[in-house]
């Protein structure tokens, strides 16, 4: 199994945080191998930002994204970039709200994870949202893997807002068929 | 410490302090780097300090080698660096005495950042800089202390730029302790030294001392005597600076314009570095 | 009661976490024993600095910020003087300004560690990106004769393990070490997995144990001298000078130069056995072998299999230890293979060594791929493909 993910949006959504604890629920709390690299734009908000984690039961060698086995875009200049980046039968979630123009993915999944974020008190938590999406649609780690590594990587006094989402995102999707 | 020191002979102080493998030394006739390096020991001597908990560090010159005399551990660094080598014994080990010897160039020139950001840093360390105007190991070239107008090699045609006043800039940055001194009275120096040592936080003491060899001979100031009459003409103490600058006349005022202060410019008590490290290892330490 | 190392693992935190290579950098640095830190904010290698300011004031070490990469190498050098292991991190630019006291450290034999995270030059160039660009200004950066130790690490784990690798092998050879990553593995995030002390070597700097008749620069049989801190009555005289055995400066003394000199490389040169580690796949019944190191070792390592699986009898041999360079490893496989391929992530630097040491026994093929991008596996093919059709 190797899976790679690469999730990518604007400077600001939480994109790398978002990689960063999927790959520690997948190395850390599933015990796979994972390997997480990112690139940002030169701002430290706003511009272009994309992150991507590779998750395998075996040692991972070239730490590059070939082409994604999932697509989560959370803007229509990362989707637009990146949408052809993809291997055949690629799981893609974008959140319709930002991303408004996705013909070339008809197929996708889409989750209002920023809505949704805004409905819980707090729109940083679109990326969490996101990550439920993930985990309910793909599987590529446990759901009991995803909240540890949340839990774990938030401030104390955010913990129950991070779970809301992670849960919102993972039952936004159960309604879904790809 | 009382106004009357008891000071051993120098012989005395040579059997205690120096290290005897290393002599004699590098300096010339009529250098003053000798009469510094026995203040210093003086100071040392009145303070008991112990030498096996002592280090002297120095950077590249003439006066850098002042740290290989003294019978104690010694560093001496790179150029211009000493500071910085000084400041991770002093972080690594709050409990050495540190005693830094440098000079203008050393100190001020290419080392000029490092002192900038070791006193406002208030790394509790002595320094010795030994101020003589010009770069002496390398034969004469200009400093940045180098007088206006004055010859050296780099300067063949006279110096245009403006000296830096060292201890005005150690003053400003906030050193807890700054005085400056010429060579020609022994007791100021050595009270100020011992002073030094005993200041939390950075202490400088600038030394004004003749180079006959590689500067005093491109400016009128080869011969002994013409030399110290030159620092006597050229100086004066903070408080007559400070009082003629009150209530002197226009003229008195306008004859200070090319001298140097002496004294103690600054003294306060300010916490350094090691302390307030402490304090926080303190609060933060598991 | 907790011990001190106990208080060590509680500063670093989880015993299995998800951290980039510079956290693992510093937590090598800590788990050898690291105490004190001085460094300089620079991108790629600023986290290393970062952890070591939050970890160290934890366990009673010291951390301190310098004016610059100058001051920052200074204060590690003047700090091991007193007898503690210390560290510091920085990139390309950084590394430069290092050079002069990275000589001193050097020739005042001064056990101490840096970081280099690399990132692409020459000047300011991508300070975001990874590259392998330092690799001889490691070796020949600072001035005069002498012999340096780099290592390398591939992965997030290896650089936690060679980063305590090199705080032994500076203590065991008085000698500053490099541990070479860059910007890409600086920045990977990857499990970690932190050692118990009974699964790694600390190895101490040998300490002189009588003041009677103490010379501080007389080597023992492997070449190094004993060492004796500052403010332990041993009134030892340092200097960057050519020095004698007693540490007095001899700098006009032609035959004093040449026995310290020669000795400070010797050290070095004579113990490579106990300081070279590489590591080799598909050494047998290989036609082309690759030689790589750092995070490109590990493209290559995918090939390996996708080569043979092609019908490419690909092997990689994996350098670790850089400097000094494991010439003798080079030369056994230059014999036994047909073509050699070299990816790097600069014009070609590594690459003169192994010439050098292959000695026209095989072709030597470079693969130069500089901008921030490693080489793909698919490159890595291609250029197998080519060199293959070449030679045979």
């Amino acid at each position: 199994m190797k899976q790679e993910i690469r999730i990518c949006g604007f400077g600001g959504q939480g994109v790398i945080t978002a990689a960063v604890i999927l790959g520690k629920a997948a190395a850390v709390y599933d015990g796979l191998i994972a390997c997480q690299v990112q690139s940002y734009g030169p701002e430290a908000r706003g511009g272009a930002a994309r992150a991507e984690v590779i998750i395998a039961n075996e040692p991972i060698g070239y730490p590059g994204i070939h082409a994604a086995d999932i697509l989560v875009a959370m803007s229509q200049e990362a989707f637009n970039r990146y949408i052809n980046d993809i291997r055949p039968g690629a799981t893609i979630i974008i959140d319709p709200d930002m991303v408004i123009t996705y013909e070339a993915a008809p197929y996708a999944h889409l989750v209002p994870s920023t809505r949704i974020a805004e409905e819980l008190g707090n729109v940083v938590v679109a990326n969490i949202v996101m990550l439920g999406a993930v985990t309910a649609l793909t599987g590529v780690v446990s759901r009991e893997a995803m909240l540890a590594s949340t839990l774990a990587s938030v401030p104390s006094k955010f913990k129950a807002l991070n779970q809301q989402a992670l849960e919102a995102g993972m039952t936004v999707v159960a309604g879904l068929s790809p | 410490m009382s106004g009357l020191l008891k000071l051993k002979t120098a012989a005395e102080l040579r059997q205690i302090y120096l290290r005897h493998e290393m002599f004699p030394t590098i300096f010339c006739d009529g250098c003053g780097l000798g009469n510094v390096l026995n203040y210093t020991l003086w100071a040392l001597d009145e303070l008991q300090l112990d030498l096996d908990r002592t280090v002297f560090v120095s950077g590249i010159g003439c006066s850098s080698r002042l740290s290989g005399y003294v019978n104690a551990d010694g560093m001496h660094t790179t150029h211009g660096r000493a500071l910085a080598f000084a400041s991770g014994i002093k972080a690594a080990q709050p409990d050495l005495n540190v005693i830094v010897f440098t000079g203008d160039g050393d100190g001020s020139g290419i080392g000029g950042n490092h002192l900038l950001h070791t006193i406002r840093r208030n790394m509790d360390l002595t320094v010795i800089l030994v101020n003589n105007f010009t770069y002496g190991m390398t034969g004469g070239q200009v400093a940045p202390t180098t007088p206006i107008d004055s010859f050296s090699t780099t300067t063949p045609y006279g110096n245009i730029e403006y000296p830096l006043d060292i201890c005005a800039l150690a003053q400003t940055l906030g050193a807890p302790y700054v005085a400056r001194w010429m060579i020609n009275q022994p007791y100021p120096p050595i009270k100020s030294i011992a002073q030094g040592i005993q200041k939390r936080g950075f202490a400088l003491i600038e030394m004004l001392v003749p180079c006959p060899t590689a500067y005093g001979r491109r400016n009128g100031l080869k011969q002994l005597e013409t030399i110290w009459q030159w620092y006597r003409d050229h100086t004066i103490l903070i408080d007559d600076y400070e009082h003629i600058m009150h209530f002197g006349s226009p003229e008195e005022r306008a004859a200070l314009h090319d001298k140097i202060k002496i004294g103690v410019f600054q003294d306060y008590e300010r916490e350094s570095f090691e302390e307030r490290w402490a304090t926080l290892v303190e609060q933060v330490k598991l | 009661m907790s011990t001190h190392r106990d208080r060590l693992r509680q500063a670093m935190g989880d015993k299995v976490q998800f951290v980039q290579g510079d956290d693992a950098c510093a937590y090598g640095a800590i788990l050898a024993g690291c105490t004190f830190f001085a460094g300089y904010p620079i991108t790629p290698a600023t986290e290393v600095a970062e952890r070591m300011a939050e970890i160290l004031p934890k366990i009673e070490g010291c951390y301190i910020q310098m004016e610059d990469e100058i001051a920052s190498m200074g204060a590690i050098v003047g700090a091991s003087w007193t007898g503690v292991k210390t560290m510091t991190a920085t990139s390309g630019p950084g590394f430069s300004l290092m050079q002069e006291n990275l000589g001193y450290a050097i020739m005042t034999e001064t056990p101490c560690v840096i970081v280099n995270v690399q990132r692409s030059g020459p000047s300011t160039g991508q300070p975001t990106l990874g590259a392998y660009g330092d690799m001889m200004q490691a070796r020949w950066g600072t001035h005069g004769d002498h012999e340096i130790i780099m290592l390398c690490p591939a992965s997030v784990q290896e650089a936690m393990e060679l980063t305590i690798v090199a705080f032994n092998l500076a203590e065991a050879y008085r000698t500053p070490v490099l541990v070479f990553i860059d910007g890409e593995l600086g920045h990977m995030r990857e499990r970690l997995v932190i050692p118990e002390d009974d699964e790694f070597e600390l190895v101490e700097r040998t300490c002189a144990t009588s003041r009677e008749g103490y010379r501080p620069f007389a080597a023992d049989e492997n070449l190094v001298p004993a060492f004796a801190p500052f403010g332990a009555g041993f009134r030892t005289y340092v200097t960057g000078l050519t020095h004698n055995e007693a540490g007095l400066p001899r700098s006009a003394s032609a035959p004093i130069h040449d026995q310290l000199v020669r000795r400070l490389a010797d050290k070095i040169l004579r113990n490579t056995d106990q300081i070279i580690r590489y590591e080799e796949f598909g050494a047998e019944e290989c036609e082309i072998a690759i030689i790589a190191y750092g995070i490109t070792a590990r493209a290559c390592r995918d090939v390996v299999e996708e080569g043979r699986q092609r019908g490419l009898k690909v092997g990689l041999l994996r350098l670790i230890t850089i400097w000094p360079f494991p010439d003798e490893v080079v030369a056994r496989w230059a014999t036994r293979v047909q073509a050699i391929l070299v990816p790097e992530m600069n014009l070609g630097q590594i690459v003169h060594p192994i010439r050098e040491a292959v000695a026209g026994r095989c072709p030597v093929m470079l693969q130069s791929k500089i901008g921030g991008e490693l080489h793909t596996p698919t490159e890595l093919i291609d250029a197998l493909e080519e060199l293959r059709c070449q030679v045979c």
